[in-house]
């Protein structure tokens, strides 16, 4: 009998607990049907939308909705005013000062001050936040560096407030695209109080998430939807015709395409290989330009790949389109450079990669001859190499494709093999490769970002390159204030690097959007960030 | 049999606690930190982030730094999700999955033990037969393969129920059918041959031949010894299908907890890959604790205090 009582019990106590936890998540979720709403798929739970802490594309998306920054990035790709009005930059390109305009609001009604710019930005170079983007800021403004190293007092830092409505900025060397690095999430004003009142947890709720963009977060539930509403104190509110977005946060995309297909999400980004080339044949995809390559790595430390002869030989046996075709399927751009198009000379109208052209040309002929002349004809007593990649599908097709190619192209045999993204870092980072993927994607729209990364000295030279000349043309970029003389600096230094390759550029990236017909104005930069100020419902089409 | 409880409430910390141990030591072993990124940082700053988060002190020294915490209940911030906890990941991840996953349960119990009855009282016959396919269909199919599927016609062709989002009763349908079809074949292959062997027993004989009706003597004689496997099997199968499926959670967009532990361990967040496997192994020795309490309900052969 007992233990029949206990039984009952237990069934009960089971039968409640299941019960309970099930009706908890019944609750109904009531959408209101104003006209000017979109949803768009953000395809994942951001890691965070703090300014100050973000680095990805996704978080990146949230700030540049919810905030704005002394500039914008305009809908052609260039610097536009955000909160400054205007600018003046001192004759020596280091002397940057910012005249803010005086209805630029918080959403809730305060005004936008010059305070609130040098807020963000000393929490941003704060030690004990530990933002790994503060080089952004101690890269490029004096005395920055020293002052988070504790090395310099904040007097001393390049950031001075004239009055509420004027910063100045002194950089340490003339910076080209510091305008563009001003509209960039670290750089964006915040508010004191709204911080200190939030502590940690600032950014998960709509109270505390105070911004001065086109749009106001007011509720982040986590792993599936953020709300959003028009900032009517934004300055320019009466541009911004959205009254209401959803974002959900579906982060398949095999899910999230067919869900876009019945209407019921008006936005996604990515969409599986598979499905790409019927969408652009019905003309549903956009395929938009994203500033990134997608390269090889030759270690160039390791015999035969120290021979600029290998190097050519192996990059000229490649068929770039024929990798386009058959893998990547969503528009991207074989590559013959290192810098990929989208971006702009200081002219603000010549494509960088459009006035070069392409640097190199396919040759199974000369690589042949280049591959005898190294001392290994028709492949004969080559050394077996291993091509690294990681774990992901297409790097294995790719990798696959491009062993194929050098066996028949070359008569050599490669091994492949691959890692978890973690390991393989660790691995590519410690030169324990001799040929390796790489993939840059860029954080701010210069060529620059493309080229000193494989700088002699640079952290980010896996293949350990090194080219004395090359090195002294950046080097001279860098700080040269005479914008078009730069641009050529650069020009000369990218040829240097792809006709010894340094690196193996294989292609340029894309970026990708699926836009329901009638959702007009939204405008998706070469960073791949999403912005909404300008969109709009059009119910003629609609209907 | 209280005593017998609390030996093995002492030997399930002990577990746990080892568990815990080898987790901490395994993940620290595994290349690349939570915060080595493509992106190279200047020294300085990796410098600040890894002192922020104490990851600069020595393994011994966040070894007891984290079962310090640990004791009071807290299992620290998460290395990804700024300014959230593993315990806020828990709070927002776990109800959703216990949710889904006790529905789940409860189906596979439902349909499973009835389907396991009919099954051996007809052995042989076309409804054992219909069951059994039914079941090596339930066992061989991926999960993954079944949601999508119930994905592609109940969703997108027929419209019946929603593919995305998380909160109403409509939503719990698909992936409670898909994560739901393993167990409730096991379950029913499970209950069907162990029936078999309790029906030919010599007290069910017994029972038969004092003229009991048949129905009597297998609902109320046989099913509650014959059920023991399926409870055995329920311990294990509760704690993991509470915790959440990975496949399911990302196909479906559920935002549970099965998800959030996978992709800790591609992001090497160490406190979340510490949390929720504790979490975890937390609910897998309870519900194997439970597991045994029951045995002695259902039969009182067996005694928990040998």
């Amino acid at each position: 009998m007992k233990r029949k009582k206990l039984f009952i019990c237990l069934t009960l106590i089971l039968t409640i607990a299941l019960a309970t936890t099930l009706f908890a998540g019944c609750g109904n979720k009531s959408a209101s049907n104003a006209n000017q709403t979109l949803i768009y798929n953000l395809g994942t739970d951001s890691e965070t939308i703090d300014p100050a802490l973000n680095e990805a594309v996704d978080g990146a998306t949230v700030i540049v909705n919810a905030f704005e920054g002394l500039t914008r990035i305009g809908d052609d790709n260039n610097v536009k005013p955000g909160v400054a009005e205007k600018w003046e930059i001192s004759s020596d390109g280091t002397i940057y000062t910012f005249y803010l305009r005086k209805d630029a609001k918080w959403s809730d009604g305060k005004p936008v001050t010059a305070k609130d710019f040098e807020f963000a930005w000393k929490r941003a170079l704060d030690p004990k936040l530990a933002a790994s983007y503060a080089f952004f800021l101690t890269d490029n403004i004096k005395n920055a560096q020293e002052y988070y190293k504790g090395e310099a007092q904040w007097e001393d830092v390049g950031i001075k407030v004239k009055d509420d409505y004027t910063i100045e900025v002194t950089l340490k060397v003339p910076t080209a695209f510091f305008l563009q690095l001003v509209a960039m999430p670290i750089y964006m004003p915040l508010r004191q109080d709204a911080l200190e009142k939030g502590g940690e947890q600032w950014t998960q709720s709509g109270e505390t998430y105070i911004g001065n963009g086109p749009f106001k977060m007011v509720k982040w539930t986590h792993n599936d939807s953020m709300e959003w509403i028009k900032n009517e104190n934004y300055w320019d509110a009466k541009n911004v015709k959205l009254s209401k977005m959803t974002w959900v946060m579906v982060n398949e995309a095999s899910s999230a395409l067919p869900s876009w297909e019945k209407g019921e999400i008006d936005i996604i980004e990515s969409v599986p290989p598979a499905e790409a080339p019927r969408l652009i044949k019905e003309k549903k995809l956009q395929i938009i330009p994203e500033i990134g390559t997608y390269y090889l790595y030759f270690n160039t430390k390791k015999a035969p790949l120290n021979d600029v002869r290998v190097r050519k030989a192996l990059a000229l046996a490649i068929n770039r389109q024929s990798i386009k075709e058959a893998v990547l399927k969503t528009g991207q751009i074989a590559a013959y450079a290192q810098v990929p198009y989208g971006i702009k000379e200081s002219d603000g109208k010549t494509d960088f990669r459009e006035k070069a052209g392409d640097l190199f040309k396919e040759d199974v002929n000369l690589a042949k001859q280049l591959l005898a002349e190294a001392g290994f004809p028709d492949g004969k007593g080559f050394p077996e190499m291993t091509y690294l990649y990681n774990t992901n599908e297409s790097h294995k097709k790719i990798a696959e494709m491009i062993q194929d190619m050098w066996k028949k192209n070359l008569g050599i045999n490669i091994k492949l093999a691959n890692q978890e993204w973690k390991v393989f870092q660790k691995t590519r980072q410690n030169g324990q490769f001799d040929i390796a993927r790489g993939g840059w994607i860029a954080d701010y729209v210069d060529p620059m970002t493309f080229l000193d990364m494989f700088m002699s000295d640079n952290s980010f030279n896996d293949g350990k390159y090194t080219n004395a000349q090359y090195d002294a043309l950046l080097k001279e970029a860098k700080v040269t204030i005479d914008l078009a003389k730069r641009d050529q600096l650069m020009h000369d230094a990218e040829k240097i690097i792809i006709d010894e390759m340094g690196i193996c550029p294989i292609y340029f990236y894309v970026s990708n959007m699926c836009i329901q017909p009638w959702i007009k104005g939204v405008y998706k930069t070469p960073l791949a960030t999403v912005y909404f100020d300008h969109a709009y419902v059009d119910e003629s089409v609609k209907k | 049999m209280v005593k017998y409880i609390i030996k093995r409430v002492i030997s399930c910390i002990i577990t746990m606690w080892a568990v815990a141990t080898i987790t901490f030591l395994l993940m620290h072993a595994v290349p690349g930190g939570p915060f080595e990124k493509e992106k190279k940082i200047p020294p300085e700053i990796k410098k600040q982030i890894e002192a922020r988060y104490n990851l600069d002190k020595p393994l011994w020294w966040q070894y007891q730094d984290y079962f310090k915490h640990l004791l009071k209940g807290d299992f620290g911030p998460s290395y990804r999700y700024i300014g959230r906890s593993v315990n806020d990941l828990i709070e927002e991840g776990f109800p959703v999955s216990a949710q889904l996953g006790g529905v789940s349960v409860i189906l596979s119990l439902l349909f499973g033990i009835p389907f396991g009855i009919i099954s051996a009282l007809n052995q042989g016959k076309w409804q054992d037969n219909f069951v059994m396919f039914l079941a090596t269909i339930g066992i061989t199919i991926p999960s993954f393969v079944l949601a999508t599927l119930l994905l592609y016609f109940l969703s997108f062709k027929l419209g019946i129920f929603p593919s995305m989002r998380w909160g109403t009763a409509k939503h719990y349908v698909l992936p409670a059918i898909a994560l739901a079809a393993t167990p409730t074949a096991f379950v029913s292959r499970l209950t069907r041959s162990s029936l078999l062997d309790v029906i030919r027993q010599d007290y069910v004989r017994t029972a038969k031949a004092k003229g009991i009706p048949d129905k009597i003597v297998v609902y109320k004689h046989a099913l509650k010894n014959a059920v023991i496997p399926v409870i055995t099997y329920l311990g294990p199968l509760v704690a993991g299908i509470l915790t959440g499926s990975f496949v399911i959670e990302k196909i479906f967009s559920i935002p549970g907890m099965g998800r959030q532990f996978v992709e800790s361990i591609t992001n090497r967040d160490y406190t979340t890959i510490l949390g929720l496997t504790i979490f975890d192994s937390f609910l897998l020795v309870s519900f194997n604790l439970l597991v045994d309490i029951l045995y002695v309900v259902f039969d009182p052969r067996i005694k928990l205090d040998n």
